[in-house]
């Protein structure tokens, strides 16, 4: 029986990249990790009163009563529980992780909707990372950018990319044909076409993959724990690794407030985008 | 010069769209074509011209190809052969600025389900095509709101579109159409999607419209009533192919093949045909210059008892009967101001004979035609508008004798049959 070395292959290749490609991710690294400090140090620094007065408010603003009250009430034991900085340490790797998925994927998923050929080929990669398992790719991550906040970020982004590229691509796809030709007979070019007629069209279902980018970054951040990355899941780890019950539940807890706070917000914020 | 002309128009959908040409020359259908190529004909060869002022209606049923015909009109489709000309310049080859510029223009469209933009208020909407062309802030709101007085839509422009009725979003694309000042519209099932009596209702407008503003219109619709309300001149698609072109007297009168036919034959004729078509020229006496005398005499010559009376400038003032003529000359009265009887129906000359029927059922006089001017041009007789009656229920089912009609029975249950239902 002849084995295929795939796995060898990949090794190979990852092995060759992290030799050829050092100075490559030592960029990639420093400016993630920057990106990383301007908002961990902003959010840590500010007293947590005042984090959790601007958190609310903005949930109020944003939301409703009803999801300010949650989070009042959830943020205060957070605080109280001694969580507050791994807490917003994680918010902090969530935030960077979700801008760079907002930053590169959503002009993927509007040039995917542009083009079928672009579409074709984007799919199946999306498939990809996200149905391979986090560990497989933990691994070159901590490779290439060592222990620490970035391969966790790296780790994140990838999880929590393909969401945003899929929601934008459907919801361009899916603006109506009508709408679509009418835009072209009052003589659009192709980019007011794409900026004041399908964009706006297609910003309820490109919410809903902010939202859900969101969700998946927060998810994957935890397992970002294990290598370094910080944040609730290194309390998630220590509390697995020490049998330590109630530390992992306290951590767990943390993580559920913190992801029905952002899950709330960034979907009332697409609500709020449809009814205006 | 005409303002549109479409010459020898093809479109077909499909890979290697070249080859069709050959089979379609060698006479092959849609269907054939399509099972042997994989092929869709869109368009099968149109050809028509369009007139500044117009309204050109294309009908067809769903699958005809009118909705593909107007949309190569301003190239939301390009055509595979053919040329359309617009004011002498043939669009299927124009640059893409170029082409930008006569959407911007003079080229506005109008959609079938609307196809407003559901972020933007009314006038937002109503002011796109201004926007994207770069006119100011300023005024293209000033022409919006103009354009939005224009379909009555004014205080409505701060609206967001799902808070409006269907009528009004379609006034919205109404207005968005006319608010860049485009001399052709193009109107794609306009009215489609519209209750019937909205739709009635905005059929009227745009006739009211189009009577101010002299656009020239491309109407698509798979509504012969209103292909036939609207239109000037109608042009009746089948399989992409143009069966028809005439006005809707032509139409109804003059079908081109079989699927014309069927399609008009349950058209009620009396809703179309107007008066002036079937009235006939009436003697008349002029007054005063003319007296009893002379109405006996014309009456007699003309073999008719009543004789119409107009002054000398051919306005009606009534009717002599000839007893009342023969009594008024027997009283050796010279003119005939006091026999004459006032008691004359009149109408128009655009009146549809479906709006006749009811009066020529109770007059004992045929009813009189006057033009815009008052002028009596015709008469329409009783027996004129049954004849018209007449041949719409021939066309239709008509009901016969039962002797003489062996197919249809009527079933009396037998007395057995009765028991068995009541027993059941």
């Amino acid at each position: 029986m002849v084995e295929l070395p795939i796995g060898k292959s990949f090794e190979n290749i990852i092995n060759w990249m992290t030799d050829n490609f050092d100075t490559f991710f030592d960029i990639v690294g420093a400016v993630i990790s920057g990106v990383l400090f301007v908002f961990k140090s902003s959010l840590v620094m500010v007293y947590p009163p005042v984090m959790i007065a601007i958190l609310v408010g903005l949930a109020w603003w944003i939301a409703g009563r009803n999801v300010a009250i949650f989070s009042l009430i959830g943020f205060t034991l957070v605080a109280l529980m001694g969580f507050w900085e791994v807490t917003m340490e994680t918010l902090a790797l969530v935030i960077t992780s979700v801008a760079i998925a907002l930053i590169t994927g959503f002009p993927v998923g509007v040039w995917a909707s542009q083009s079928n050929a672009v579409e074709k080929i984007v799919r199946p990669i999306l498939d990809f990372m996200q149905t391979l398992p986090a560990f497989v790719y933990l691994i070159p991550a901590v490779l290439f950018f060592q222990l620490g906040e970035v391969p966790g970020v790296i780790a994140t982004l990838i999880f929590s990319l393909p969401p945003v590229v899929r929601f934008t691509n459907l919801g361009i796809r899916q603006v109506p044909e009508e709408i679509k030709e009418a835009a072209q007979a009052f003589g659009s070019t192709t980019r007011q076409m794409l900026v004041k007629a399908e964009l706006p069209v297609a910003m309820p279902t490109i919410m809903a993959g902010v939202n859900q980018t969101i969700m998946l970054a927060l998810s994957m951040v935890v397992i970002a724990g294990m290598i370094g990355a910080g944040g609730l899941g290194n309390e998630v780890l220590k509390g697995i690794t020490q049998l330590n019950i109630g530390l992992g539940f306290e951590s767990g807890i943390s993580i559920v407030i913190l992801a029905i706070y952002l899950d709330r917000v960034t979907q009332a914020l697409g609500a709020r985008k449809k009814n205006k | 010069m005409s303002v549109l002309e479409v010459k020898n128009l093809y479109k077909v959908f499909g890979p290697n769209a070249g080859r069709v040409f050959g089979l379609l020359q060698k006479g092959l259908d849609k269907q054939d074509i399509h099972a042997r190529t994989g092929c869709t004909i869109g368009i099968n060869d149109a050809s028509f011209t369009i007139e500044k002022g117009e309204i050109f209606v294309v009908m067809g049923l769903s699958g005809s190809g009118k909705s593909t015909v107007l949309r190569c009109l301003n190239r939301i489709i390009d055509s595979t052969r053919g040329k359309v000309l617009i004011h002498g310049d043939d669009i299927t080859g124009m640059s893409h600025e170029k082409l930008l510029r006569l959407r911007r223009a003079k080229v506005s469209m109008v959609f079938q389900h609307f196809a407003l933009l559901p972020h933007r208020s009314v006038i937002g909407n109503t002011e796109y095509g201004l926007e994207i062309s770069g006119v100011g802030r300023e005024e293209r709101q000033k022409r919006a709101r103009d354009a939005l007085k224009l379909v009555g839509l004014d205080g409505y422009e701060n609206s967001m579109p799902d808070e409006l009725s269907g009528g009004m979003k379609q006034r919205v694309g109404l207005a968005r159409a006319l608010a860049n000042d485009a001399e052709i519209l193009l109107m794609d099932e306009a009215f489609s999607a519209l209750d019937p009596l909205i739709r009635a209702q905005m059929q009227d407008e745009l006739l009211e419209l189009q009577a101010r503003m002299h656009k020239t219109i491309v109407f698509i619709t798979h509504d012969l009533d209103e292909a036939l309300k609207l239109g000037d001149r109608i042009a009746i698609m089948r399989d992409g192919a143009i069966v028809q072109i005439g006005t809707p007297e032509d139409i109804l009168s003059n079908p081109a093949d079989e699927y014309v036919s069927t399609f008009v034959q349950n058209i009620d004729r009396t809703k179309v045909i107007t008066a002036n078509k079937i009235m006939r020229s009436a003697p008349t006496i002029t007054m005063p210059r003319e007296g009893p005398q002379v109405a006996i005499r014309r009456m007699e010559k003309y073999d008719v008892s009543t004789i119409y009376v107009t002054d000398s400038e051919r306005r009606l003032k009534g009717l002599v009967t000839i007893d009342d003529a023969i009594k008024c000359a027997e009283e050796g009265k010279k003119d005939l101001q006091s026999c004459i009887n006032e008691d004359v129906f009149v109408t128009r000359t655009e009146t549809l004979i479906s709006d006749l029927i009811s009066t020529a059922l109770m007059t004992k006089y045929p009813i009189a035609v006057l033009n815009e001017d008052n002028h009596l041009v015709g008469i329409v007789s009783r027996s004129a508008i049954l004849a018209e009656v007449k041949r719409e229920s021939d066309a239709e089912h008509k009901p016969m004798l039962l002797k003489e009609n062996p197919v249809v029975q009527v079933n009396v249950p037998s007395a057995a049959e009765k028991e068995e239902n009541a027993n059941g």
